[in-house]
């Protein structure tokens, strides 16, 4: 630099500086315009064109106006941007042609001399122009000859380089728009000036960088070169601009290390490797820190020096743009840059001198953001600089520990030696930092004092760095700061302290499943309760850490072996016990129940083993392995029962628990899946379903608390249950991996028995798994003897050998020789003893252990079977044939179908079958040797057969039919069917009409038999019958046994003809046919048929005159609705007793439709005379169904309700004049003595001709 | 190329991590644990934008002496993270940006495993270390193993002959 040759004004760096404007030329009138000027000029923007297509700028120019020297004018090669002038004006008011001749003009010419000669061609002529003067001289010239002489003089084609400024200071629109034109083209002319004058010094730096691979180039001189650059934009405000030149000075450098790196070294370079003396950090306080930049500027600056000072321009720059968060993150780059670099330039560096430099920096640069911030802002930016917070901390700790200031005893002499070399290379301190009492360098010289002082500054930034990142979230972060106070605090041998943090550390990685720095924040931990002399944390930690397969297996074994160790220790106190979890220690994988349905009888031995997964790395010896049982009694429970429990509960008594996640504690969020099953609950008695539903087994699991899932640390109160119930086991040796633990356990108690708890003893160390899930249970029961008898079908059938099944549950009993069930036999039930009868015993768990002959032995009243030998908690099972006798038959009255003697209907057997059997129950009471007591068991046999019986009648021919029905579900075959008179009258004869001896009858059919009945005499007025037919299952062989005959008695009453009811209907008198809608004539014939007898004595009779009349009522009822019977439908007349007697009644009746039309039935019914006795008995209702009975009995279609109502009215008409006065009763004549000859004919009716109306009715 | 690469769950589980030199592994698994909170900072600032406008790569987010840490954010929350040593210069943010897409790649091949459960951890010493590599690498047939008997089963590519990565 030309610096030393010519003396130029200092060039003052500050932000001062504006581009120069040198004027020449009347002085006095600059002076003058000079106020105005510079509060003008920088009034307006301008727009700045730029080159090489940078976007244009709008600029507010100010200038610097100097006076006029030639010194000002840089020299060929001279790279001074700042002191350059931008712009030369000329300064003039001369208005008379004279005086410009005589000097202005060449003062002009020697100025545009000087200027060309330095070949400067950004200048401006101006011309003020003054109307005062200009009126004190008259003989002035036209001004604009002077300004034209001006221009033609000087201003060769640049006529713009001449302007006029009028009046410059008056106040008038005139003077306004001569300055705004001037001040314009005094603009443009600058900005001119500046992109000719920056392009070419552009152009030449660039050439400058391009020459950079040649020998001999220098970084620091091109430095200097574009560090011009940046002043003047810097000048002109354009701090963007500026910066992008530092940024590209940094890039460049930045990659001349990195290619340094590569081996493609630059011999520049080397001067920046020198050792690293001095590391007293950056200095930002300045604007342009001059040391270093002469350091530069003399290429004596090392690394670091050049960093600093580009940082601090940076910094500064940065500042000026309101970016001071991005100066906090490009420091932090920096910083790690630097070390990289010096690393990678492989500079020598004194062992914590670095870490000084850093720590300074860090300060600084934060000082300096605070400096030029308010608190909110800091507060609200703290993620930009907690970087540097944190870095400086760690700085700060690793100088603590080089320098000998963390261990306990305090530093050593070599410590110290080390101490004072580092602080040799901080230097004094600067002169801008000397007043301020918290300045980086007073910092780290007083931590660097003492041991305490160290602490101090070491805590409180470890403080507030810790207490930033929490404040804006940076938990992670946090915590691992406090695991580096942990570790210091370990090291000044403050463990209590160091706790928390290691405590919060390892919680955050816990809940975050990081299994590394889990191990390691453990066993920091380890170290530090056992420190603070924890024993139970420090052995639960140890417990974690011996089965932590993260650590070596000598680790673990050292881990282990402190648990061991502590266990081994005779402990002053013997009844203490240190509890921990069971879960590090060993895991529980499966338990397998002997009997697998976990359901054992009293006294019955249980055996239950389990798999622990031992998680420690050697083998240990545990004292005694202890289940927890609990113990419950659930009564009125069905489901304990000893039936329920030993059917249903099967399982194959494997339990798998699932494997602990604990290392891996995936996240809050995810929980287990839904474990969902199927729920079925029957009920005890026909095994229906009572309920059903859906039950989520792991419902503790979904809904507990969220938060007690994140403390899976802590032991959390592992309380040891004391029970009186235990499963225990003892000197186990747990080989690592998986052991098989076998409890054996005598059943005592009944009920159902929980296992809670699972613990291991090692000396005074339990390990205690406080619940065992899934739940374990099984269940003990005791159970009375019991004997069941069951029929081994569906329902037992009288008259058949059936089986039965014996179920002897022996419970707690014990069945000795010569114990047997003693039967007291009914009278109508036989026990059929088949020699090879056996008996079978199965354990409760239905497994066979033996079979045995069964001894039956019968006598008259008690039938003894002796049970083979069974021991407790057994059963016997054997079957029986039992045959059910009909029971003696009772008479059956004509109104009483059904033939048995104690017949009645099972509720059940109707919902079965429409046609129910008709049952008999057996009871037999058996003896059980167990019990005082004998046991009633009844024994329901179904009668296969439903026998009814009808009189048939044709005239006076009578026949009896007999119809049996199959109900059961077996077919069977008949055989010998008798019908016999019981009151065995002579002059009766039964003709049986039946062709078959043998006949089938097959299940749900029917069988009819039919006998005449003929008579000589006078037949009497009732008849006993019985109906008896052999019998036998039509599948089976021969059966060993003669069965009895099936029989039927019943009563056939009135059989004889009395009257024969003849109908008839005759078309209107004329017609040929019946027509719908016309009157026909209906002539009922009631003809007697025999004389006076027995059966026609009774209160209708009446005797006159030897005659004896009886009288009758008819009816004439449709129950079809075919007929409409006009005029009265009934009557009552007065009958004759003897044959051949005969009632003509004449009716009308209307046909309803046309077709084959039954005839409408017509009754008879006995018409008593009131008498006092019966009235009361017969009321209307009774009376009615009477009548309905008889109508059935003749065998016609069923009346429908309809019809019986229908009928049910015309009765009430007359009944209710019964109810008031005594009046006549009617009765129906039994079925058998009126015989209604027309029944089943029919009459054509034709349908009416003008009947176009055709009723289809589909029911 | 990287000195260590981790697939994070959206959990803030580790899914995969594997770091070489493996001696330093637990100063890195430190070093990618406390990078989740400068992850979840960019997460929680992004969530703002617009998810198909969404950059999947977070860039330089933690950077210290001697590493730097880059992040990368799945569609899913499944976050990656790359540490790379600071003196390695030819990584630059391009090169970076292609090794999380790489890893992305892998990432979805081993989620396409049915064998895989989604969330458990990644067994395979391998599956995703390809992608740091700074060539193509030849890799030998996968084949699939159980661990253990009834283990999970992971997917192992053998590698012909050599070391696989060459970092």
């Amino acid at each position: 630099m030309d610096a030393s040759e010519e003396p130029l004004p200092p060039v003052i760096y500050t932000m001062e500086n504006k581009p120069i404007v040198t004027c020449a030329g009347d002085q006095n009138l600059f002076t003058s315009v000079y106020p105005t000027l510079s509060q003008q000029l920088p009034r307006e923007p301008m727009e700045w064109r730029r080159s090489y297509g940078r976007a244009p700028k709008m600029i507010h120019l100010e200038s610097n106006f100097v006076q006029f020297k030639e010194e000002l004018l840089p020299k060929e090669g001279n790279k001074a941007l700042l002191t350059f002038p931008f712009l030369h004006i000329y300064w003039t008011e001369c208005c008379d042609t004279e005086v410009y001749k005589a000097t202005v003009k060449d003062d002009l010419t020697k100025w545009q001399n000087v200027l060309k000669a330095h070949s400067s061609v950004d200048w401006l002529i101006v011309i003020v122009e003054n109307d005062a003067k200009k009126k004190n001289k008259t003989n002035i010239l036209p001004r604009t000859s002077i300004v034209d002489k001006i221009r033609n003089d000087f201003c060769n084609k640049q006529s713009d380089r001449c302007v006029v400024l009028s009046d410059p200071l008056k106040d008038s629109s005139r003077t306004q728009e001569s300055w705004n034109a001037f001040l314009t083209k005094l603009r443009t002319l600058l900005l001119m000036s500046f992109t000719k004058n920056l392009g070419k010094f552009e152009d030449d730096m660039r050439t400058l960088r391009e020459k950079r691979t040649e020998p001999g180039w220098s970084f620091c001189e091109y430095f200097m070169v574009q560090e011009e650059l940046a002043f003047v934009f810097e000048m002109l405000q354009q701090f963007e601009d500026a910066l992008v030149q530092y940024d590209e000075l940094d890039a460049l450098f930045s990659q001349y290390v990195v290619n340094f790196g590569a081996g493609d070294g630059a011999n520049w370079l080397t001067f920046f490797c020198q050792p690293v003396k001095s590391w007293n950090g950056l200095i930002l306080r300045k604007p342009i820190d001059m040391e270093k930049r002469e350091s530069i500027q003399r290429r004596e600056a090392t690394l670091l020096d050049l960093r600093s000072y580009l940082f601090s321009r940076q910094c500064t720059l940065l500042l000026f743009l309101q970016r001071p968060w991005e100066v906090a993150q490009r420091a932090l780059e920096l910083l790690h840059n630097c070390v990289q670099e010096l690393k990678l330039l492989e500079v020598s560096v004194p062992p914590g001198a670095l870490d000084c430099w850093v720590f300074l920096s860090c300060l600084e640069v934060l000082q300096r953001i605070e400096g030029c911030c308010d608190r909110a802002q800091i507060d609200s930016n703290i993620a930009h600089t907690v970087g540097l917070w944190s870095y400086a901390t760690e700085k700060l700790k690793s100088l603590g520990y080089l320098c000998g200031l963390v261990s306990e005893k305090g530093p050593n002499s070599e410590d110290l030696n080390r101490t004072v070399d580092l602080l040799a290379g901080l230097g004094a301190e600067r002169p801008e930092t000397a007043n301020t009492a918290q300045s980086p360098y007073k910092k780290l010289k007083e931590a660097l004092s003492s041991v305490e002082a160290f602490e101090k500054h070491y805590l409180d930034l470890s403080h507030a760095t810790i207490e930033m990142y929490t404040s804006i979230g940076r938990i992670r972060s946090a915590k691992f700061v406090g695991k580096d106070l942990a570790e210091f605090y370990m090291r000044k041998k403050a463990p209590q302290k160091a706790e928390i943090y290691l405590q919060g550390a390892l919680k955050n990685y816990l809940a975050e499943g990081w299994a590394l720095p889990i191990t390691h924040t453990r066993k920091q931990l380890a170290e530090c309760q056992k420190h603070l002399g924890q024993i139970e944390n420090y052995l639960q930690t140890s417990s974690l850490l011996a089965s932590d397969h993260h650590l070596t297996e000598e680790e673990r074994k050292h881990f282990c072996q402190e648990i061991l160790d502590f266990a081994s220790q005779p402990s002053d106190n013997p009844g203490h016990k240190i509890v921990l979890p069971m879960q590090s220690f060993a895991q529980l994988r499966d338990l397998h129940f002997d009997p697998s349905n976990a359901v054992v009888h009293v006294g019955g031995v249980l055996c239950i083993e389990i798999t622990m997964y031992s998680q420690m790395p050697v083998p240990v010896h545990v004292e005694q392995i202890v289940v927890n049982v609990h113990f419950s009694i659930e009564k009125n429970n069905y489901r304990k029962t000893a039936e329920w429990l030993t059917k249903h509960k099967t399982s194959n008594g494997i339990i798998n628990f699932p494997p602990e996640t604990a290392p891996f504690p995936v996240s809050q969020n995810s929980l287990p899946a839904l474990e969902l099953y199927e729920m079925f609950e029957r009920s005890p008695s026909d095994n229906s379903l009572n309920t059903t539903g859906i039950i989520c087994r792991n419902v503790h699991m979904l809904l507990r608390r969220q938060e007690s899932s994140s403390s899976l640390e802590m032991p959390s109160g592992v309380a040891l249950e004391e029970g009186a119930h235990v499963l225990r086991c003892s000197h186990v040796t747990l080989e690592p991996g998986a052991n098989q633990i076998t409890f054996r356990t005598q059943a005592k108690e009944p009920g159902t028995y929980t296992l809670r708890q699972l613990c291991a003893s090692v000396g005074s160390v339990w390990f205690v798994l406080p619940h065992i899930y899934p739940i374990v249970q099984y269940d003990v029961y005791s159970q009375e003897p019991q004997l069941h008898v069951e029929p081994l079908a569906d329902s037992l059938l009288a008259g058949i050998p059936q089986k039965v099944k014996f179920t002897v549950t022996t419970g707690h009993y014990t069945i000795k020789n010569g114990d047997s069930l003693q039967l007291s036999n009914a009278e109508a039930m036989l026990i059929l003893c088949q020699a090879e009868s056996r008996a079978m015993v199965y354990s409760n768990t239905r497994e066979q252990s033996s079979d045995a002959a069964l001894r039956i032995q019968s006598s008259d009243k008690v039938t003894s079977i002796s049970l083979p030998v069974a021991p407790a908690y057994h059963v016997i099972e054997f079957e029986l044939e039992v045959l059910s006798l009909p029971s003696a038959p009772a008479l059956g009255g004509e109104s009483d179908m059904l033939g048995m003697a104690e017949p009645h209907r099972k509720h059940k057997d109707k919902q079965k079958t429409g046609h129910c059997m008709v049952t008999t129950d057996h009871k037999v009471s058996i003896d059980c040797p167990w019990s005082i007591y004998s046991t009633v068991i009844a024994l329901t046999f179904s009668v296969p057969f439903r026998t009814t019986h009808a009189l048939l009648s044709s005239g006076t021919r009578k026949y009896v039919q007999v119809c049996v029905q199959n109900l059961s579900e077996l077919d069977f075959q008949l055989s010998d069917s008798y019908l016999v008179d019981t009151s065995d009258s002579t002059d009766l004869q039964l003709v049986p009409l039946n062709t078959q001896s043998q006949q089938p009858i097959y299940s749900k059919q029917s069988v009819f038999f039919v006998w005449e009945l003929k008579w000589t005499e006078e037949p009497p007025p009732s008849l006993h019958c019985r109906f008896s037919v052999g019998f036998s299952p039509a599948s089976e062989e021969q059966l060993s046994i003669s069965l009895k005959p099936y029989t039927y008695e019943f009563k056939v009453e009135n059989f004889f003809t009395l009257y024969n009811v003849k109908a008839e209907i005759f078309p209107p008198s004329g017609m040929e046919y019946c027509r719908t809608g016309s009157l026909c004539s209906l002539e009922v014939l009631i003809t007697r048929l025999s004389d006076l007898l027995e059966v026609d004595k009774d209160e209708a009779l009446t005797e006159s005159d030897e005659h004896f009349s009886t009288k009758l009522m008819y009816e004439v009822v449709d129950n079809s609705s075919n007929w409409a019977v006009c005029g009265k439908s009934c009557g009552v007349i007065s009958m004759p007793v003897a044959a051949r007697a005969t009632h003509r009644v004449h009716m009308e009746v209307m046909p309803l439709f046309a077709g084959y039309l039954p005839l409408p039935d017509v009754r008879l019914f006995k018409y008593l005379p009131h008498h006092s006795a019966h009235s009361s008995q017969l009321d209307a209702d009774s009376w009615i169904e009477n009548d309905s009975l008889s109508v059935d009995k003749h065998g016609d279609d069923q009346p429908d309700s309809s019809s019986l109502k229908s009928r049910g009215s015309v009765h009430s008409a007359c009944s209710s004049e019964h109810k008031g006065l005594p009046m006549p009763r009617l009765q129906a004549l039994p079925a058998g003595q009126v015989f209604n000859s027309s029944s089943g004919t029919q009459v054509l009716v034709i349908p009416s001709q003008d009947d176009h109306v055709l009723e289809v009715s589909v029911t | 190329m990287a000195v260590c690469i981790a697939v994070i769950a959206k959990e803030n589980y580790p899914l995969y991590i594997r770091s070489t030199p493996t001696e330093n592994e637990l100063k890195f698994h430190y070093m990618v644990h406390t990078s989740l909170d400068v992850v979840d900072e960019k997460i929680s600032a992004m969530g703002k934008a617009l998810v198909d406008q969404r950059e999947l790569y977070l860039g330089l987010l933690y950077p210290t002496e001697d590493y730097k840490v880059y992040g990368y954010v799945t569609n899913s929350k499944v976050k990656f993270v790359m540490v790379v040593d600071s003196s390695n210069t030819a990584l630059r943010d391009n090169e970076i940006r292609s090794m999380f897409r790489k890893l992305h790649n892998s990432y979805t091949d081993v989620m396409c495993n049915p064998f895989y459960n989604p969330g458990d951890r990644i067994q395979s010493r391998w599956a995703l270390l390809p992608v740091s590599a700074s060539s193509p690498v030849q890799v030998g047939p996968t084949s699939c193993v159980r661990s253990s008997p009834g283990g999970p089963y992971s997917c192992v590519r053998s590698s012909p002959a050599g070391p696989l990565i060459t970092w």
